[in-house]
């Protein structure tokens, strides 16, 4: 626990990707390998058994210390992170310990189906022996995600410069479907149950979004143009007479789609296909916020099924004939997609229609009515192209349409958390509704660090009123916040919730009797339905 | 009437028409301790113990009317006796103890409870009310034993020599950095900024004893400095000198370095909670000590603090004070916070 509690300070320490990559690689140089299985486990996602509600961590965190509940909260307000608030107010440790990382979660594992106090002299006992840089991982073993800035591929790259195997290789095995709490790290990072294993997924190729003109692109029949959908990306799996169905959050989400299942017995085995769930009614793409009722459900009613039906979108094919296919240019592979399933109208899965256009002038008309069909705009995809892992520049382009815009003004303000848990960097938007004002998003990003400290320190000249961490504050600053989209909202006041909200400038030039109004926004909502 | 009141010039006693720590120009001030936000140009007089007075009028001016104080000692101002208790925030610092027909006050200034190895150490002062900050006033600031601070300093520095970095520590040019100074001094040389070695010379001849340090001049050189401790001033932090030097690494000493959030927003490569000012345990054991019916919470997080003072049966007011500007800068934004919202 000790190296692990080291290597997350170093990783934490350093903005440079090189720092961090030699961190990992020493990590991994002497770590225990049962550890380093964790450890891969854990930076991507992969979450250990977790036998405790982080509520009970608190509360028992609260009686030790006898701190008082708002206290606490006071103190998260200050500290922005839950398991190190808890490890920070805990009196000093009174032992040591050299129990290893995996020895802790196979422990918490263990606590499963445990009574409370059971669980609770358990957690008191560790928390006794470990300092607080251990402290405040253990707690993120129970109830955090380990966000540290360590993407996949920087893991990839540090074990593929540690292990001298090659890093798609390695991509491949840490994301497919294995148990950390069985597999070793040999086994691991050789990919020995990528072959043995039928679900696993493939890497997905992302695209960059466009900024220059299209025009620069070259000759348009070079490219294929798709609509870009706002669904759930997901790969269908279909290996040995057995169907996967992927999420892009590498979650397998196969029972949550019975409508596709009928897809076993129409592709052959060896075959993966890349696409994306859409919420489909009478043909016409509905809002990300119906298909929002179909996801991360255990188990799904038949009026769930009724009332937001899905359509699988596809738009690549990745393996064929249970060969790895994403070599072949693009234009091969939608070629394989149209012979394979071409035929298989009226049902739930599709090929994402291509559209055909002669000139870029054409294509940018056709962009502009994106959204009558719930599109975001434009894929360009070069036809030449191969199906890379992740993202990279130049053969694979979004162009999405210019968002939606309204100007609101900020009433309320909360500090940050993470990097920013001194700053006033979270908002609350409103809008106009007659006399009073009616909060309509909350947005945190789009702002430049010398930007936020203005803010800040209007927040802390304005503040009318505070509330824990919420200051409610002067209506006088403006803001354009750009969306996505728009959608009906039981639980907002104002009736409706807009998606991706975020900040696209501030409008200085606007005073707040300025803003947009509630009925604007009515208006909106009612032309996208 | 109460023997302190807070007015727009700061702390006043209106029976001895005196200041402590005004923050605007009156007639009397009477100074805690030589930090900026604690003592300003223009007052007619000053009031500050022995050790403050050359230090002030190095920073501020040499024309300064200044009397001086020993701890322990008193003067009496229209009736009210006025006596100085060490403080332990910074060399000289002390807390101000206010007597008047037996009701009895005390302005701590800035303190913090444990003994660095160069202030005198922090006394507590029976009295009826107490003015404290609370800087670090919320319960998941405890500091360790400086020991294991400095020794985790003294490793890091080991560890950049051995790899060819030059270890840059940031640290105010008052109190601070004669504190790592003194902890630091061992084989490894200590070089310091001009601003430090100048505070240095002045401390050392009030009759201070610092470990020995070099002063940094432009004909140091780098793989001097790459084998030593470097110590320089915040406004140092990101300027191109730092840059310049043989793969440099900085180091912040400051108490916020207890907490991840500020240690990643400072984009510094390491960060060290040292802090000069009490964390939780101390402000409760501090104001304990005093046996004061009344608290007056100044600059830190004033309104958690005095709340928790208030549950635990010690009446507590929050007191808006401009205390607290010298810290950190994202101190500032907290103080700043405490100050508008009043």
């Amino acid at each position: 626990m000790k190296r692990f509690a080291k290597l997350i300070q170093q990783l934490e320490l350093s903005n440079k990707t090189n720092d961090k990559i030699a961190a990992l690689v020493d990590y991994f140089n002497y770590a225990d390998d049962k550890d380093k299985v964790w450890v891969i486990a854990l930076f991507t996602g992969k979450k250990p058994k977790r036998p405790i509600k982080s509520a009970l961590l608190k509360y028992w965190a609260i009686e030790i210390t006898q701190t008082p509940e708002w206290l606490f909260a006071e103190s998260y307000a200050n500290v922005g992170d839950l398991s190190e608030t808890i490890a920070l107010l805990l009196p000093p440790a009174e032992n040591t310990s050299d129990f290893q990382l995996h020895k802790w979660i196979e422990d918490l594992h263990d606590l499963e189906g445990k009574d409370d106090e059971t669980k609770k002299d358990f957690i008191l006992n560790a928390w006794n022996k470990l300092e607080t840089q251990e402290r405040f991982i253990f707690n993120k073993l129970i109830s955090g995600n380990f966000r540290i800035g360590v993407s996949n591929k920087m893991l990839v790259n540090a074990l593929a410069k540690q292990s001298s195997l090659d890093s798609a290789q390695i991509m491949h095995s840490i994301m497919g479907k294995w148990n950390p709490y069985e597999i070793t790290f040999h086994e691991l990072i050789n990919g020995i149950h990528v072959n043995t294993d039928n679900s696993w997924p493939y890497p997905f190729c992302l695209a960059y979004a466009l900024e220059q003109e299209p025009e620069k692109l070259g000759d348009i029949a070079e490219w294929q143009a798709e609509w870009k959908w706002d669904g759930i990306r997901g790969q269908i799996v279909k290996r040995n007479g057995e169907l996967f169905i992927w999420s892009r959050g590498e979650e397998l989400v196969t029972e949550q789609f019975p409508e596709l299942h009928f897809m076993i017995d129409v592709l052959p085995d060896g075959v993966v296909l890349d696409g994306e769930i859409l919420a489909v009614q009478d043909k016409q793409v509905l809002s990300f916020s119906t298909l929002q009722q179909r996801l991360n459900r255990k188990t799904i009613s038949k009026k769930q099924l009724d009332d937001a039906p899905i359509v699988f979108f596809v738009y690549d094919i990745l393996e064929y004939e249970a060969q790895d296919f994403r070599e072949e240019p693009l234009s091969i592979r939608r070629h394989t997609l149209e012979q394979l399933i071409g035929d298989l109208d009226e049902s739930p899965v599709m090929i994402s229609p291509i559209i055909n256009c002669s000139s870029w002038e054409e294509l940018a008309d056709l962009r502009q009515t994106s959204r009558s069909i719930n599109s975001e705009g434009i894929m360009l995809k070069k036809l030449s192209s191969h199906y890379h892992s992740g993202r990279k520049r130049g053969d694979w382009w979004k162009w999405k349409i210019n968002p939606y815009t309204v100007d609101a003004v900020m009433i309320y303000a909360q500090k940050g958390s993470g990097r920013r848990a001194n700053f006033f960097t979270d908002y609350t938007f409103a809008v106009r509704d007659g006399e009073n004002l009616v909060t309509i998003a909350k947005a945190y990003s789009g702002l430049t660090d010398k930007e936020i400290k203005e803010v800040n320190a209007f927040v802390n000249r304005n503040a009318i009123e505070k509330f824990g961490p919420v200051r409610t504050v002067k209506p006088e600053l403006v803001f354009e916040i750009a969306f996505e989209g728009i959608a009906e909202s039981k639980r907002h006041k104002a009736g409706l919730a807009l998606r991706f909200p975020r900040i696209l400038r501030w409008r200085k030039d606007k005073k707040a009797d300025e803003i947009n109004t509630l009925e604007d926004l009515r208006q909106l909502l009612q032309s996208t339905l | 009437m109460a023997l302190i009141e807070f007015t727009k010039r700061g702390i006043y006693c209106k029976q001895g028409n005196f200041y402590v720590d005004p923050w605007w120009p009156v007639d009397y001030a009477v100074t805690t301790h030589g930090h900026s936000d604690h003592v300003r140009f223009g007052n007619k007089y000053y009031l500050c113990h022995t050790l403050t007075k050359p230090i002030i009028k190095r920073r501020i001016s040499e024309d300064l009317n200044v009397e001086t104080l020993e701890y322990g000692e008193s003067i009496t101002r229209n009736g009210v006796n006025i006596s100085f208790f060490p403080a332990g925030h910074i060399i000289g610092s002390a807390q101000v103890r206010l007597e008047y027909k037996g009701e009895i006050c005390v302005i701590s200034g800035d303190y913090k409870i444990e003994d660095d190895g160069i202030t005198t150490p922090f006394e507590p002062v029976k009295c009826h009310s107490f003015v404290s900050e609370s800087t670090f006033g919320l319960p998941v600031y405890k500091w360790q034993k400086q020991e294991i601070v400095f020794k985790g300093i003294k490793n890091w520095v080991n560890d950049n020599i051995n790899q060819q970095k030059t270890s840059v520590l940031i640290a105010y040019s008052l109190g601070k950095a004669q504190r790592l100074i003194k902890n630091l001094a061992g084989d490894t040389p200590i070089y310091v900024h001009n601003s430090i070695a100048n505070l240095n010379e002045v401390i050392i001849e009030a009759g201070v004893h610092l470990p020995k340090t070099i002063r940094i001049t432009p004909e140091t050189t780098k793989d001097e400095l790459q084998k030593g401790i470097v110590i320089v001033p915040p406004a140092m932090r990101d300027s191109r000198w730092i840059k310049n030097l043989s793969h440099p690494v900085t180091g912040i000493c400051s108490g916020w370095m207890q907490v991840r959030a500020h240690r990643r927003w400072q984009s510094a490569d390491a960060g060290f909670a040292l802090s000069d000012h009490a964390d939780w345990p101390g402000l409760m054991e501090a104001i304990t000590a005093t046996g004061a019916e009344k608290v007056y919470v100044t600059h830190g997080f004033t309104a958690a603090f005095s709340r928790f003072l208030n549950d635990e049966g010690i009446e507590a007011a929050e007191v808006l004070t401009r205390f607290g500007q010298e810290d950190d800068e994202e101190n500032k934004v907290d103080l700043a916070e405490q100050n508008e919202n009043k």
